[in-house]
């Protein structure tokens, strides 16, 4: 890899289909609902019957419009539908309803973070187009003697957005397509799931000898359905293309499927029919002639993005970049976030440091239970924002320690009950009172002359002995800092 | 002029299977319906907007509200193989 990219340079560009998080469908008004039993969400628009007529969903140009803005896109006065013809039994019309000649908007950017610093990446269109069927296969592809097709997902709403083929490297490449899912995700026009075929990304990568002008011949991969696979992938094809070139063969211009499991990729289609889409306006829908007030009204309640709400926390909340980042990677973690800091600062006896410890417990324990990027997962939270501040307001006031903060948070998060109500319940009380402590320690002392004699020698560790066996007297909820210097007291005292 | 590869190549595309004859008859009727576009090629279209519509109407758009769809068997109706709920085609074989 390294020896190919010292002497290539790579040129990526990646198309990227989002699908809308409308109700319902692009062109008719069958629900969108993952997982629904197959076949359950279809009418005669997307099933294809002839004589049926197709309808724009305003909600799916507006989420359009509100992601061309968000990229700062042209967004074109007139745009127009297509159709595109290919033969996929996936697909009943024969035809995909997309766009072609006339796209949504055009010409935007995508600003990624890079190593040392940031890159403006361009976009050079965004349409909107419908999502065909989904096909299984009876038993492994290499055997089925046929296959299936549920027609759930045909005409959902899907956005696809090209980008210039700015990004020149595997890693650039998963950095813009996170950048960009986050983006997605904060507009709340699509959901970002990646598993559920969400998002899909498909890439056209070319090398060509460093320093040398004209671009290399490009291949498109498609089937690149997470961040890992994108980088994986890429990371592949280049190295290909690369030992390819140096063995002085020719680099064909093809479509080439990512196969995950086994980590390579391999010729689709190399019939150049197969490219042959004639596309042509699609004569039962007429054309939009975009409203700028319209467009004005979205630009107007664009919501703070990403990067934006990054800078924000690092200059106002004096968050690290790198809890930023983390903080980011979805809108809810975000919510949740502002959400803990607004309790915390209406709760009495906030700490000085209350976005960075809020921040911390966040990214160290909620988000070891819970998956970040997952919107769901995060907005219904057993540990509601106010329930976290509630256990660190124990930890400040010397009730709980640190430690048994950590347990209760796990008891919190399995019962759905806030700190206190726990912490009351099980007794875990830290133990502050000298009296009761220094009755622990004395007893503790009189079973370890061992240990003492030790430390009278000059064994410093012997005294972490002491306090281990302190801890476990006390299980764990004496104050370590009250053990520490009680115990000092009386070990110089004797 | 079309001759008898373009017709092969639009047969393939939308996968029909001439004879010969049939090929044949395609290609003398495809090259009549272009002599058809050649007289209104003639029609001078300078400073003319393209028209893709016959009426004069934009911005058609319905409200994004969720609609019945049809019941699974009334929708696998005319499937001839339908299995499980799922309409049941050949094994797709990748060209
Ligand atoms: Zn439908």
């Amino acid at each position: 890899m390294s020896a190919a990219a010292s002497r290539y340079e790579t040129v990526i560009g990646l198309e990227v289909h989002a699908q809308l998080s409308t109700r319902s469908k692009m062109f008719c008004g069958c629900p969108t609902t993952f997982g629904a039993p197959p076949n359950t969400q279809t009418c005669p628009v997307c099933l294809g019957m002839p004589g049926v007529l197709p309808v724009v969903n305003r909600r799916a140009v507006e989420f359009g419009i509100r992601t061309a803005l968000a990229f700062s896109c042209r967004v074109n006065e007139a745009c127009r539908f297509a159709r595109k013809h290919y033969y996929y039994p996936d697909m009943p019309k024969n035809y995909q309803i997309s766009q072609y000649e006339e796209p949504l908007a055009e010409d935007g950017f995508l600003e990624i973070d890079v190593e040392g610093g940031a890159r403006s990446i361009g976009i050079q269109r965004l349409h909107l187009e419908e999502d065909v069927g989904k096909l299984l296969h009876e038993g492994t592809l290499e055997t089925a003697q046929a296959s299936l097709v549920d027609f759930n997902r045909s005409g959902v709403a899907l956005m696809e957005t090209v980008s210039r083929p700015d990004l020149s490297s595997p890693a650039e490449a998963a950095s813009y397509l996170r950048a960009f899912r986050s983006v997605l995700i904060f507009l709340g026009v699509c959901d970002g799931n990646m598993e559920e075929g969400s998002l899909r990304c498909d890439a056209n990568v070319s090398i060509r000898p460093r320093g040398s002008a004209p671009l290399g011949t490009k291949v498109e991969i498609k089937n690149l359905n997470s961040f890992r696979n994108v980088q994986r992938a890429l990371e592949f094809e280049v190295r290909r293309q690369a030992q390819a070139l140096d063995a002085g063969e020719r680099i064909v211009q093809e479509t080439r499927l990512w196969e995950a499991d086994r980590g390579y990729t391999r010729s689709m289609r190399t019939k150049e029919f197969a490219h042959d889409y004639r596309y042509f306006p699609e004569p039962d829908l007429v054309p939009l002639q975009i409203d700028r007030r319209w467009v004005e009204e979205i630009r107007a309640e664009l919501p703070e993005l990403p990067r934006a709400w990054r800078r924000r926390a690092v200059a106002q909340y004096g968050l690290p970049p790198y809890d930023a980042e983390v903080l980011t990677q979805s809108r809810a973690l975000v919510d949740y976030y502002e959400a803990a800091l607004r309790e915390s600062s209406q709760a009495s006896g906030a700490g000085t440091d209350r976005p960075k410890v809020l921040s911390n417990w966040i990214m160290s324990e909620l988000l070891r239970v819970l998956p970040g990027d997952d919107e769901r997962a995060i907005k219904s939270s057993p540990i509601p924002p106010r329930h976290l501040v509630g256990l660190l307001q124990l930890i400040e006031n010397s009730t709980i320690s640190g430690k048994i903060a950590k347990d209760v948070f796990q008891k919190m998060f399995d019962t759905g009950q806030d700190a206190r109500t726990i912490v009351e319940r099980e007794g875990l009380t830290q133990v502050a009172d000298e009296g009761a402590l220094g009755r622990v320690i004395d007893s503790v002392m009189a079973a370890n002359p061992k240990a003492i004699e030790d430390y009278r020698r000059g064994k410093k560790e012997a005294k972490g002995a002491l306090i281990g066996q302190v801890m476990k007297e006390t299980r764990g909820k004496a104050n370590p800092a009250l053990v520490n210097r009680l115990l000092e007291d009386k070990l110089s005292q004797t | 002029m079309i001759d008898r590869k373009d017709v092969e190549h639009v047969a393939r595309l939308t996968r029909l299977a001439l004879t010969e004859p049939e090929l044949e008859r395609m290609r003398e009727q495809l090259n009549s319906i272009l002599a058809h576009l050649d007289t209104l090629r003639a029609v001078p279209t300078e400073g003319v907007e393209p028209t893709s519509h016959a009426v004069d109407v934009v911005n058609v758009m319905r409200e994004d509200e969720p609609a019945p769809c049809l019941p699974r068997d009334v929708a696998l109706a005319n499937a001839p193989d339908p299995s499980d709920g799922l309409f049941r085609v050949p094994r797709i074989i990748e060209e």
